[in-house]
């Protein structure tokens, strides 16, 4: 019954649904808070606490000489619990935006990982051709082992994970996701 | 929040345990809770130097918490605690919990063991903060003399603004100690700001929708009273204009005066009939300032089936959260019902006349129902006939009614009247026994010539009752109303509907003689156990200048009703075996 645009920024909740589906979507969001102590807090105690699902958080601080960090927040759940996840966390009292990069246009997604694999023979050879493949970069290696950094979507490293498995792979650390809307534009 | 310091450096120098009072004093503080300890000495030392700021020392620092809630919801000021570190500031969790559920605007100041002892487990040592966050608005550990100020005053914004809530200060006691500049009240950073303007669309939309509306309802709640004496006001006009009828929850009674025309009574699990039927039955639901709860709502997938939903939340996380709403509106009560109410003259929009007065004669016959009704006894008090003559002898006066949580609180709500909002305070959200005793110490250190009662029951008393000592020491004439039916009434209510008669645990045994309890706190007591007493027992509490209790011992085992079971919808309410309404059968009722 009302005319609003689809979309919700922190500043709006006009995000109007017709009804409370529940298929489940996976969101990318992008949070800027005031860099203060306790800030990662209330939001893993907000998703906690609330009973969210997170998949993936990254945070930094991006503007030094402001104490500014970005949360970069992939979660999944119903549209409804999305808006309540956006409406909650807006209502931080150091959290002074929130974006969600899935409704607000494309974005592109990156984490970065790092795998060592141990091996030798035609193990070691195999690895090397598909970190090849994959464009990993080989940052530490010894006769025995390597260590590949891989940067790419989750799926891209999922996929990795999953050749070098077979190959090796003793020890993985992700990065989580870091995401930034396409296009010239600055959104958050 | 950000380091702002440029107008601290040309700030007056002080310590930090001055600067906490001067902050104070700036804000217009006149009256705090607290309890000392170790940790807030400093504050202490430079409160006793001063006469400005009124102390009020609690018994029990959960009482100091709920007692500046009471002062908050009775003057519409935030109110102000101080606790030491430690056992201090986890005794105050509880209050600050049921701050947070009712959004009542307070500030507590905790002491903190000195910054350079942080994390070794020191003598008196808690995380107060981390223990605090997820009970808290907004919580601060201030570690510079420097920052305090700023903070205090950005705890008071943060506190007040937006959808209110508890926030607190924890102060190292070496940050007290130093000496740091103090720039006064407009060094708090300004960026929390919460929208009150609600969207003009969204507003208009409304007003369309009002002029349509064949069966509207207006449900109303905490909100309305939050954003202050002008949204009851302007409420109070809206209906007058509009002639709908009109139901709020129990956090928002005395927005609109229940002697109004339009009032059904209140809504909910133990709502009345007329109220709850007519949230079934309507077609336009404009909730105002109220969030859904499910005291409120019942079974969701059965609320309200057939109605365009509006919704006037300054929070937006409170927008279609339990409820999808049709015609959201994100702002202030006042400042959206100015909109609403221009909106609605500028058009000269008219209603449904005809339609209204269909579903009017729909309301009048619900209301005959009678769902009040109670059997009345000559040997024993009835706890709703108590409640009525407490009602008839008191309602003309300045009063203030604070409640415990319970059947006697859900009674106090269906068989009192509230004229005026910032009249009754009861713990909502949490629904937290031990609320109300102290709620009445701080009402009346805010209203010291108004009548305050505290209706209780005989358990949750107990939870805070070390606050006679309080009440006694600084003369405050609160009484305490105690419903004494010698159960957890409302357990055992639970119990026999829903467990197959197990009264497991739900007797109040070796409970105190409330009146030599009285006497040995060296106040008055009161018993009653005739309803023939009733009322020169009720007067004889009235008339003493001086903090009362009166134990009137009541039915044991009378049931609070009507009741929305759990789980169950608006229209499958229990009712009293006195009332002509039978659950099962008020379902044909429903207008479709
Ligand atoms: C702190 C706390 N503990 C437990 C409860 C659960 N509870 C709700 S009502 C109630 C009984 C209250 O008894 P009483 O104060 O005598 O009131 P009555 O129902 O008898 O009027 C209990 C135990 C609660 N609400 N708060
Ligand atoms: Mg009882």
């Amino acid at each position: 019954m009302l005319n609003i645009k689809e979309g919700s920024t922190s500043h709006s909740a006009y995000n109007l649904r017709s009804t409370f589906s529940d298929v489940e979507e996976r969101h990318t969001l992008a949070v800027i808070v005031e860099n203060e102590p306790g800030v990662l807090a209330r939001v893993i105690g907000l998703f906690s606490g609330r009973g969210y699902n997170i998949e993936s958080l990254t945070v930094a601080e991006i503007d030094h000489t402001g104490h500014m960090s970005r949360i970069t927040l992939v979660t999944s759940g119903t549209p409804q619990v999305i808006e309540q996840i956006k409406a909650q966390l807006g209502r931080i009292v150091p959290v002074h935006e929130v974006h969600d990069l899935t409704v607000e246009g494309p974005t592109v997604e990156r984490e970065l990982a790092l795998f060592k694999v141990r091996g030798e023979g035609e193990h070691r050879v195999e690895a090397l051709r598909l970190a090849d493949i994959f464009r990993a970069n080989v940052v530490d290696s010894t006769l025995e082992s390597f260590v590949f950094e891989i940067t790419g979507t989750p799926d891209k490293i999922d996929a990795f994970a999953d050749l070098m498995r077979p190959l090796g792979l003793t020890e993985l650390a992700r990065t989580g996701v870091a995401a930034l809307s396409r296009g010239p534009e600055a959104r958050v | 929040m950000t380091g702002q310091t440029q107008s601290a450096q040309t700030g007056r120098q002080m310590t930090g345990a001055k600067m906490v009072v001067q902050a104070l004093k700036d804000q217009g503080v006149d009256t705090v809770f607290g309890y000392p300890g170790g940790a807030v000495l400093p504050i202490y030392d430079e409160l006793f130097q001063q006469n400005d700021i009124r102390h009020v020392l609690v018994r029990h620092e959960q009482g100091a918490i709920h007692a500046a809630e009471g002062y908050a919801r009775s003057t519409g000021k935030p109110g102000v605690a101080i606790v030491t570190s430690g056992p201090g500031a986890t005794n105050a969790v509880t209050g600050l919990t049921d701050a947070l559920l009712d959004s009542i605007p307070i500030v507590v100041l905790s002491g903190q063991v000195p910054t350079f002892m942080i994390g070794s487990d020191a003598f008196q040592e808690a995380d107060t903060v981390g223990i605090t966050r997820p009970c808290t608005k907004h919580n601060w550990l201030v570690k510079e003399t420097d920052r305090l100020g700023q903070t205090l005053h950005e705890a008071f914004h943060v506190a007040t603004a937006g959808r209110p809530g508890p926030v607190l200060v924890d102060i190292p006691k070496d940050v007290q100690f130093a000496t740091g500049s103090y720039g006064g009240k407009e060094t708090r950073s300004t960026r929390y700001a919460p929208a009150v303007k609600g969207d003009r669309a969204a507003i208009e939309a409304l007003a369309r929708a009002m002029e349509t509306a064949k069966r509207p309802v207006f449900y109303t709640g905490g909100g309305v009273i939050n954003s202050g004496p002008e949204a009851s006001k302007l409420l109070r006009e809206l209906v007058a204009a509009t002639g709908f009828p009109i139901t709020s929850t129990l956090m928002g009674l005395g927005a609109y005066p229940a002697s109004g025309e339009q009032w059904l009574g209140m809504l909910g699990m133990h709502g009345l009939y007329e109220a709850n039927m007519a949230m079934h039955g309507c077609d336009l639901l404009i909730c105002i300032g109220a969030r859904f709860d499910d005291r409120i709502t019942g079974r969701i997938d059965a609320f309200s089936p057939n109605s365009i939903r509006a919704h006037i939340d300054i929070d937006p996380s409170s927008l279609n959260k339990v409820i999808r709403t049709d015609i959201p509106i994100i702002g202030d009560v006042a400042h959206v019902l100015k909109d609403l109410l221009e909106a609605w003259s500028a058009g000269g929009r008219k209603t449904d006349r005809e339609a209204l007065a269909q579903w009017q004669a729909q309301i009048g016959e619900w209301r005959s129902k009678d769902c009040l009704a109670f059997r009345n006894s000559d040997k024993v008090i009835k706890p709703q006939f108590a409640l009525q003559r407490l009602e008839a002898l008191t309602k003309d006066r300045d009063r203030y009614i604070t409640t415990e949580v319970g059947q006697h609180q859900m009674w106090a709500a269906q068989y009192l009247g509230f004229e005026d909002p910032n009249r009754w305070m009861t713990s909502g959200g949490l629904g937290t026994m031990g609320y109300g005793f102290p709620a009445s110490v701080g009402v009346q250190m805010a209203h010291p010539d108004s009548l305050v009662i505290n209706v209780a029951g005989e358990a949750s008393w107990l939870m805070n009752m070390q606050e006679m000592g309080t009440a006694v020491q600084y003369r405050l004439p609160v009484k305490q109303f105690i419903l004494n039916n010698e159960r957890l009434g409302m357990v055992r209510q639970w119990q026999e509907l829903l467990h197959g008669e197990r009264y497991s645990q739900s007797w109040s045994e070796a409970l105190p003689d409330f009146v030599k309890l009285a006497e040995a706190f060296g106040a008055k007591g009161i018993l009653c156990k005739d309803p023939a007493d009733l009322d020169d027992a009720i007067m004889e509490m009235l008339d003493h200048d001086g903090p009362v209790i009166f134990d009137c011992l009541v039915e044991k085992h009378e049931n609070c009703f009507p009741m929305i079971p759990s789980g169950k919808a608006h229209n499958e309410m229990l009712m009293g075996e006195v009332s002509t309404a039978h659950a099962i059968e008020a379902g044909g009722a429903v207008l479709v």
